[in-house]
């Protein structure tokens, strides 16, 4: 945790900060993100999106935030 | 009855859901959405491969495939396509799970990058793994019996033997184990990967398989549309020739009209 009480985070492998005390589903929206299109993994664990406003961030949380894309 | 009403009401079932269709098409490699979604329709499929991929979280408003291709119209079947370890393939699933909200996923772990060939030793833990954590895997696998009947027993719920290697559209290589792992199967089974062109995929059908998973023979094709068009008479009409039981082959000719009568 920082002076400006902000949050160290990765997301998709990019470091990221976000205001402290945020839930996942927050953070999502920060991001532009919506949470009926992606799937959640906080620390290697999925999330399930019935939680994602109940999560909170953590500090040096690392994410992984994905979708589906064209594949073979 | 009509062939066409013959092939309405010759349909398969996997994991308990039942398609008319028995053509699956991936969605990698087109140009774009545009000519991807029409591809799908032009294939008749109902059910497409779809990757797992981290969003891109520097520009989120990208275009997505679920704009193009509804997945309340089109199963998506989320792909491991990319995974070379079991782990890496059931934590992708895990993920996609969440994503869509469904177990009917395609498992594949690949051995290595210059063949894609099937890492079986990993593709049989994973599918343990996956099956024990109520996933129903469709798997990717080589065309080896053997191996076939061990992800069944391991709670494959179909099985998806290689023709040729994965984007190489060589055409079925063995068609003498693809005939076998059918035989001895006791859930769908589906030619994935190696189709050319539509006589590949009649093939693939005549040998009695449950149907044929493609992506680059649509999507590199010079005009995909087109080509979705014919792979998808290819796979009916593949479908009615083994369902019709085609003639036994002789060493000589024999001639169709009557040798009585001649003048």
């Amino acid at each position: 945790m920082s002076v400006d009480q902000s949050l160290g985070i990765r997301v998709n492998g990019e470091q990221r900060r976000v205001p402290g005390g945020i839930s996942i589903a927050s953070m999502l929206g920060e991001l532009g993100l919506d949470p009926q299109r992606v799937a959640v993994e906080r620390n290697l664990e999925i999330v399930p999106r019935s939680t994602l406003d109940d999560v909170s961030v953590e500090d040096g949380d690392a994410y992984e935030i994905v979708h589906f894309v064209g594949g073979g | 009855m009509t062939a066409q009403q013959d092939i309405k009401a010759d349909s398969w079932s996997v994991a308990g859901r039942t398609f008319t269709s028995r053509l699956i098409v991936g969605t990698g490699k087109y140009k774009s959405l545009e000519e991807n979604a029409a591809a799908v329709e032009a294939s008749g499929a109902e059910i497409v491969t779809v990757a797992v991929r981290r969003v891109n979280i520097s520009d989120p408003n990208q275009p997505r495939l679920m704009d193009f291709i509804d997945p309340k119209k089109v199963t998506y079947l989320p792909n491991t396509a990319g995974c070379f370890t079991a782990d890496e393939a059931i934590r992708t699933l895990r993920l996609a799970r969440e994503a869509g909200g469904w177990n009917l996923v395609k498992l594949e772990v690949l051995g290595e990058a210059k063949t894609l060939y099937p890492d079986m030793r990993e593709t049989l833990r994973a599918t343990e793994t996956l099956v024990a954590e109520g996933f129903e895997p469709m798997v990717y696998c080589v065309d080896d019996p053997i191996a076939a009947k061990q992800l069944e027993e391991a709670g494959a719920v179909a099985i998806m033997p290689l023709g040729a290697p994965i984007g190489s559209g060589l055409g079925i290589q063995n068609r003498v184990t693809i005939r076998l792992i059918v035989e001895g199967a006791g859930v769908p089974v589906l030619v994935d990967a190696g189709v050319g062109t539509a006589s590949d995929a009649a093939e693939a059908m005549e040998l009695g398989c449950d149907g044929v998973l493609m992506n680059t023979a649509i999507a590199e094709a010079k005009d995909p549309v087109l080509m979705a068009r014919a792979m998808k008479a290819a796979v009916e009409a593949g479908r009615l020739a083994y369902l019709a039981g085609r003639m036994q082959k002789r060493r000589y000719a024999d001639p169709s009209s009557p040798l009585a009568g001649l003048i």
